[in-house]
């Protein structure tokens, strides 16, 4: 069951990009802004948890905290998303292409942030600690258990969000603001609020993906950039500002992904663009968008 | 559309233009780049070299999101495509930059052409999203196909000859002598075509779309066919300056397509005004030599950049040309803001 193993390997990938996808397409559904930094913000949240974890371990806690451990430190770093979003609050009503660039902006500041507080060369975290979560074996599968672990993190996290949004009164706020803002104002809610509280939300996000990301693979300062690209090849695949387009792009990524890089590694990244044109040419608003803007 | 808040154009046509109608920075800049190797260092002038060809691929730039209105964020591969057709060239035995720089803008604006199909369809943000990933599609297959492309080791750039002639000197010597003219008289050409394209009708049309695409389209504008012509001459101009680009680091490597490569070209453009016409020269100008001081200074240049992009956006969206020459007062047009 070799094929059980690499589909299992994809859905991990598929978690940690649902999540920071899932922040991309929340801040873009109700704030009409498409967060170039939305990398910037896992990486960040993965040099967080670095430091965090190394402190942490000074306390000889059990090792098995270390998914609570990753996901506060990635829910207290993502917080920055808070005053980020006062930075944006004046491009709102502007052209959307000057929204881009203020992110691209932000970019650029993140990338010196972390080479200034973290240094140039990538880092990764005690590998200890992952292997003390041990490997579950099947017959002939085998698993990570903390693989598996985040995978449930993750479902539970886009459950819990799509409660929320659905179901309850903030939700709902939240719902009618993305709608129309103007309206809802009229209502006596403030939508400045809800902003800061989507945009911090859609932040955290990304930091808590980035941190659980890290017992895997090591932080680096590139690893910003190249998760834009993933995760813009996700929103575009699922449609831009829906969240079950966020799961289906993020699935079909993360296992297009594994399968490509198992099989033929040079058409890695290739691979998953394919299916970005193919989705644009046969369905131009994406598998489960609405509309294309 | 619908769901969107009422934008305002990227920029107000209204405000009365600097000098000569807009063009007199741009004529300065040409003038100063013209007479830099007899005053500067021939090391000196060879910083400058990328201010030329950045300059011709933000001149197309300008013409896609200035007067068009798209946002692309993976133009940066018209700079690779550019570079690896005169690594490709070179390599072939073709060594004149004639033919190097036709076959450039030849597969640059074929490539555009397909491209262009595919997003121009679309506007704004999602125009944005698909040339990003059009852009890092081609990243990838230069970074991937070693074989092919050499991988993330580039392909090397020989150095060609001009108007059929072999240039025998340093490779100092040669890019900030004869081929630094060669470049600069090629931007000179492009800024006076494309100044013409722009007070034609088709330039015209251009800006009605960008302004309000579908009263445009009511007054029997076609926007998609201009939405892709922009696209591709804005492709094609952006090989020409990639090839420059190849032939003055040598190198042609994929970075050159990465996406991040993409916002720095539209840093120039919001940075010298975009919308305005001698913008993308100064924005190219001021942005060369601040990467290059900051660069010198500290490690941490890319936040000065950043933050200066920040300030940008938030204080001064009509960039550098714009805002002055918005407080320079309102123009003829009686409806203009002050």
């Amino acid at each position: 069951m070799q094929y059980l193993n690499l589909i299992l390997a994809g859905l991990f990938q598929a978690a940690v990009l649902f999540l920071v996808a899932c922040g991309l397409q929340l801040i873009f559904g109700v704030q009409k802004i498409v967060n170039l930094a939305c990398g910037s913000f896992y990486a960040l949240g993965a040099f967080f948890a670095i430091t965090v974890v190394s402190i942490v371990q000074q306390w000889q806690l059990p090792a098995l905290l270390l998914i609570p451990v990753l996901v506060l430190a990635g829910l207290a770093i993502g917080l920055v998303g808070a005053p980020l979003e006062l930075m944006l609050r004046p491009v709102y009503r502007r052209d959307p292409s000057y929204q881009l660039l203020l992110t691209f902006g932000l970019v650029l500041m993140f990338q010196d942030v972390f080479r200034f507080f973290w240094g140039a060369a990538p880092r990764s975290m005690d590998t200890a600690l992952y292997g003390a979560y041990g490997t579950l074996e099947a017959q002939a599968v085998s698993i990570p258990i903390y693989n598996l672990l985040v995978i449930l993190a993750s479902i539970a996290i886009a459950l819990i969000l799509g409660l929320t949004l659905k179901r309850s009164r903030v939700g709902r706020i939240v719902r009618a603001t993305a709608e129309n803002r103007d309206m809802t104002e009229a209502l006596g809610v403030n939508a400045s609020r809800v902003f800061t509280l989507v945009f911090t939300v859609g932040c955290i996000l990304g930091t808590v993906g980035g941190a659980l990301i890290v017992p895997t693979s090591a932080a680096s300062l590139t690893m910003a950039a190249e998760l834009v690209v993933d995760a813009f090849a996700v929103v575009v695949i699922g449609g831009l500002g829906s969240m079950a387009g966020a799961v289906a792009g993020a699935v079909i990524v993360g296992l297009m992904r594994t399968v490509a890089v198992t099989f033929a590694s040079e058409v890695e990244i290739l691979s998953i663009y394919l299916v970005v044109v193919a989705v644009l040419l046969f369905r131009p608003k994406g598998l489960f968008g609405k509309e294309a803007v | 559309m619908s769901a969107l808040p009422e934008t305002l154009p990227a920029s107000t046509p209204a405000a009365r233009p600097l000098l000569l109608g807009g063009v007199g920075p741009l004529v300065i800049l040409l003038v100063g780049l013209a007479v830099s190797p007899v005053l500067l260092s021939a090391y000196a002038t060879v910083t400058l070299m990328p201010v030329i060809a950045y300059g011709i691929a933000v001149l197309g730039m300008n013409i896609l999101f200035g007067y068009t209105g798209m946002l692309s964020f993976g133009h940066a591969m018209f700079l690779a495509i550019g570079a690896y057709c005169a690594a490709v060239a070179t390599q072939h035995g073709i060594l004149s930059f004639e033919w190097i720089l036709l076959v450039a803008s030849g597969v640059g604006a074929s490539i555009a052409l397909i491209v262009g199909a595919l997003c121009v369809r679309f506007t704004h943000i999602f125009f944005g999203v698909l040339t990003l990933a059009i852009g890092m599609l081609l990243h990838s297959f230069l970074f991937k196909f070693y074989d092919l492309t050499g991988g993330d080791q580039g392909m090397r750039v020989l150095r060609p000859t001009l108007l059929g002639q072999t240039w025998d000197m340093s490779a100092t010597q040669f890019l900030s002598g004869p081929f630094y003219y060669y470049c600069l008289v090629v931007y000179v050409v492009f800024v006076l075509v494309t100044y013409r394209m722009i007070k034609s009708p088709v330039g015209l049309h251009l800006q009605a779309i960008r302004d309000n695409e579908n009263k445009a389209r009511y007054l029997g504008v076609h926007v998609y066919r201009l939405r892709l012509g922009a696209f591709v001459l804005s492709g094609m101009l952006g090989s020409i300056g990639g090839a420059m680009l190849g032939v003055s680091t040598g190198l042609a490597d994929p970075e050159l397509a990465y996406w991040t490569q993409s916002g720095n070209l539209i840093f120039m453009l919001v940075l010298g005004g975009a919308g305005t016409f001698s913008g993308p020269g100064v924005g190219a100008l001021i942005f060369v030599l601040l990467q290059d001081i900051a660069a010198s200074e500290t490690q941490y240049w890319r936040f000065l950049l950043g933050a200066t992009l920040t300030v940008l956006v938030l204080a001064l969206p009509d960039g550098l040309l714009g805002t002055l020459s918005k407080y320079r007062g309102p123009g003829k047009n009686p409806g203009a803001q002050p």
